[in-house]
């Protein structure tokens, strides 16, 4: 029984840390069109980041670096946005390319900034004691985590819906061509959310850090895991990322535990089967 | 000026037997099999407008295949070559059904999709792969009792096949499926209109595709007597797709020059970089950023140039 | 009674809420001439499209010479003996127009199956194709490219194409459009002279040039038909003009 208990909250903790790296790629994918095969390796930069600054300063804030390590990784993919992809704008495949060319950049870099070890990150001082539930012991930091992603969700659906940037945001999903003819700075708001996304997905890399630690593989890890999301979860829908992420979760989470050898397949499988019989996902709009 | 260009590469295939040393004969062998699996992927790319980041799927199942039955199962090399052959193709009909569901961004996905699923089980399924060990200790074949042990002989072997598999690629290209196949490529729904029927051109081209990369799956586990998955990775592919688009996905010998171009920088490169990782993007962001048509057709564009000629880009059999 | 050339029996699709086609019925017999009519959004196009088969109707029927063909894809239907043209050229951008025209005779000969020979090896195509470019008047330009040649000369070109398969209904979406008055008058007297055993049936905007054409009209709105018929009865009725000048 405790066995089941367990992995159901590693399950919800591993779907939160899944919706904090997916929703930036939905959001990326869903206005841009781009699949960013760079996410992974913005979402591990985070953990080296965190790493390294959690191990070096004792007593640094967890909240604190994963803000930091988001805004560093935001930079970075504002500039390679501005820099790289604004200028293959009519060549979405040349896109996809260049993300992944970035992918390989980043995640070498890390191997030679880092080295071939697996790094701890330290899980905050405060929340290490166990959390006591109707009789069963909990790991406290994926408790908050769980916590974390529903925030994080709640925030983004505010930012989505209810201001202006958002309503920006979800005009340039619906019909590019109709933002910009009514005034919309498409092209502004590309870097915005590029920015925003890479961002997200860098401070999650913070936050995943203690229960994943920094090691070369990671982005090889996580990309797959949101673009499983993502379709399954329909593109450009946060709900869909939100739902989304909590399945894959327990799918992952629960695959591992009793299946080990055939991962990969239980994992990808819903995806094969989304896009051949269902391609607008679960919550998405056809025509993405 | 095409005929000289082709007199010329032919003509120092032939060379390095006979003026080079070892280690230059079987770089030129890596090229060969590297040209091979480019051409392979370039009919999908270049020719059939469907970019796949899972064409290593196919060198590497034709290679895992081979290695097992020789390896594992006292197999003659002969009947392994049959059995993985057919066995890629297979497998080559299948992942096209499914993938071929999608055109553009979703195509791509959900090959990466599926190398994925490949490489996870070959990692992880150590008691039949051996996981990350890979697979050692295997033997070259001995086609008609010649034995394919030294380098110079292996040449020999891999130019043979790779000739065949260029003129028979070239042969399917300019035949008139290779007309509709570029048809459906521009004007998918027009072909549909005039009686074609795309998807099954499609997949056809998808079988075809992997039968070559088995082909060229098979000659790298016999030049390296050994597999690992890295031969199924996303950098596999990447890397091959990344020899095309270097080369020109619009022409027929392109390709095979940008992996040339590809291994060559490989083998340099990791004598003096740590990273060819690193160097793999920067390159694939140079490619994309300057000379996204790849080098032949740079190279031809800039004789007609000279010449004051037209130009046109599009893939031309 | 011989089966009608082309036959659509309540066709309908919607696209979400928005009704594109209600319940629309058609009767086009083997050698007419009918012309479809109707302002912008009437819905003409994605009628053509779901007698193509590019669009699947939400329910209805599609008839060829008596058969089903509703559940037929593109492809298939072609081999049936349909054909049409497209509003927006869609032609094969880079190549030459004789190739754009042998690609079309290749559509329905099991040669396109050939992975050995070339096209050019099939000298009965290359024949066929310098016919059918002929008979719109572009054999000269046959071996230019089609981004060489004007915006006219491709329509003829759209024109060669759908014709060298000889079809027996062939769809026609705005033959006229975009065309210079001479360039109109060409096209017209190339339509007029396709020869009877290839049923017609075309979308016009603009009425005055495209009703010498037609011996018999129909007339959509909002996706449904309002009035059908001979082209005097059609013109002359009074939902026509209602239609039009809202009055």
């Amino acid at each position: 029984m405790q066995f089941w208990i367990i992995q159901g909250l590693n399950s919800l903790s591993l779907g939160g840390l899944l919706f904090l790296l997916s929703s930036g790629f939905s959001l990326i994918f869903g206005l841009m069109r781009l699949a960013n095969l760079t996410h992974g390796a913005f979402f591990m930069l985070g953990t080296y980041i965190a790493a390294t600054a959690l191990r070096a300063y004792d007593g640094l804030n967890l909240w604190v670096t994963a803000l930091a390590a988001g805004f560093a990784v935001a930079a970075l993919g504002g500039v390679f946005e501005r820099l790289v992809l604004t200028r293959l704008k009519t060549n979405p495949l040349g896109q996809v390319l260049v993300t992944l060319g970035m992918s390989f950049i980043i995640s070498d870099a890390c191997l030679m900034l880092w080295g071939g070890d697996s790094i701890p990150v330290p899980t905050p001082r405060n929340l290490q004691a166990p959390t006591r539930l109707f009789g069963f012991v909990f790991p406290t930091y994926r408790l908050v985590l769980v916590g974390l992603a529903i925030v994080a969700a709640v925030a983004l659906y505010f930012l989505l819906e209810r201001t202006r940037l958002g309503a920006m945001i979800r005009a340039g999903v619906d019909d590019r061509q109709m933002a910009r003819a009514i005034g919309i700075p498409v092209s502004n708001l590309f870097t915005i959310v590029f920015c925003l996304g890479a961002g997200i997905a860098g401070a999650a890399g913070v936050l995943g850090g203690p229960i994943l630690s920094a090691y070369p593989g990671l982005d090889a890890d996580m990309l797959p895991l949101a673009l499983i999301v993502v379709i399954l979860g329909g593109i450009g829908s946060l709900l869909g990322a939100f739902v989304g992420s909590f399945v894959i979760g327990f799918i992952y989470t629960f695959g591992i535990a009793l299946f080990p050898e055939l991962a990969y397949i239980i994992l990808f499988l819903p995806m094969i089967f989304v896009i051949a019989f269902r391609p607008q996902g679960l919550f998405g709009r056809v025509g993405a | 000026m095409r005929w000289i260009t082709a007199a010329l590469i032919g003509g120092s295939l032939l060379l390095p037997p006979f003026f080079a040393g070892d280690f230059y004969i079987n770089l030129a062998s890596q090229i060969l099999i590297a040209a091979i699996f480019a051409l392979s992927l370039n009919l999908l790319v270049g020719f059939g407008g469907m970019t796949s980041l899972g064409h290593a799927s196919y060198l590497g199942v034709a290679a895992y295949i081979s290695a097992l039955l020789t390896n594992r199962y006292g197999f003659g090399h002969g009947a392994a070559a049959i059995i993985s052959i057919s066995g890629t193709v297979a497998m080559a009909g299948f992942f096209g059904v499914i993938a071929l569901r999608a055109t553009g961004l979703g195509f791509l996905m959900i090959t990466l999709a599926l190398s994925q699923v490949l490489w996870g089980l070959a990692y992880r399924m150590s008691n039949v792969t051996n996981g990350d060990n890979g697979i050692t200790g295997l033997t070259r074949p001995a086609p008609f009792g010649i034995s394919l042990e030294n380098p110079v002989s292996f040449y020999w072997f891999a130019l043979i096949v790779a000739t065949m598999a260029f003129v028979m690629m070239t042969i399917f290209v300019t035949s008139a499926f290779g007309s509709s196949l570029m048809g459906v490529r521009d004007q998918a729904r027009r072909m549909a209109a005039l009686g074609f029927n795309p998807w099954l051109i499609r997949w056809i081209t998808f079988v075809y595709a992997g039968f070559w990369g088995g082909i060229s799956g098979l000659l790298y586990v016999y030049y390296h007597k050994y597999i690992h998955p890295t031969s199924l990775s996303i950098t596999s592919s990447a890397e091959a797709l990344l020899g095309v688009i270097a080369g020109g996905s619009g022409t027929l010998g392109g390709p095979a020059v940008g992996a040339a171009l590809v291994l060559l920088l490989k083998n340099y490169a990791s004598a003096y970089i740590e990273r060819w990782n690193m160097l793999l993007g920067l390159v694939f962001l140079f490619i994309v950023l300057v000379m996204p048509t790849g080098i032949a057709p740079g190279f031809s564009r800039l004789v007609a140039k000279m010449r004051g000629e037209r130009i046109d880009d599009r893939s031309r059999a | 009674m011989t089966d009608p050339a082309l036959e659509v029996i309540n066709l309908k699709k919607a696209f979400g809420g928005l009704a594109v086609t209600q319940d629309v019925s058609l009767v086009v017999r083997p050698g007419e001439r009918r012309l479809i009519i109707g302002p912008n959004g009437a819905g003409k196009t994605t009628l053509f499209n779901q007698i193509s088969g590019d669009l699947r109707p939400n329910s209805g029927q599609i008839r060829l010479f008596g058969a089903d063909i509703t559940g037929l894809p593109p492809y298939r239907r072609a081999h049936c003996g349909l054909s049409r043209t497209y509003q927006i050229i869609t032609l094969f951008a880079g190549d030459t127009i004789q190739h754009n025209v042998s690609l079309a005779l290749l559509g329905l000969r099991p040669s396109r199956w050939q992975i050995w020979l070339p096209m050019s090896h099939y000298r009965d195509i290359a024949v066929e194709a310098r016919q059918a470019l002929d008979a719109v008047g572009l054999l000269h330009l046959a071996d230019r490219s089609i981004s060489d040649i004007a915006y006219g000369e491709r329509r003829r070109v759209e024109l060669a194409i759908a014709l060298a398969q000889r079809p027996r209904v062939l769809l026609l979406d705005e033959p006229l459009a975009g065309l210079s008055n001479a360039e109109r008058t060409t096209v017209k007297s190339l339509i007029a002279s396709i020869p009877r055993e290839t049923t017609l049936v075309m979308i016009e905007h603009d009425m005055d040039t495209a009703l010498d054409l037609a011996e018999t009209v129909t007339l959509l709105n909002y996706g449904r038909v309002i009035v059908d018929g001979k082209r005097d009865a059609v013109i002359a009725d009074e939902r026509t003009r209602e239609v039009y000048l809202g009055t």
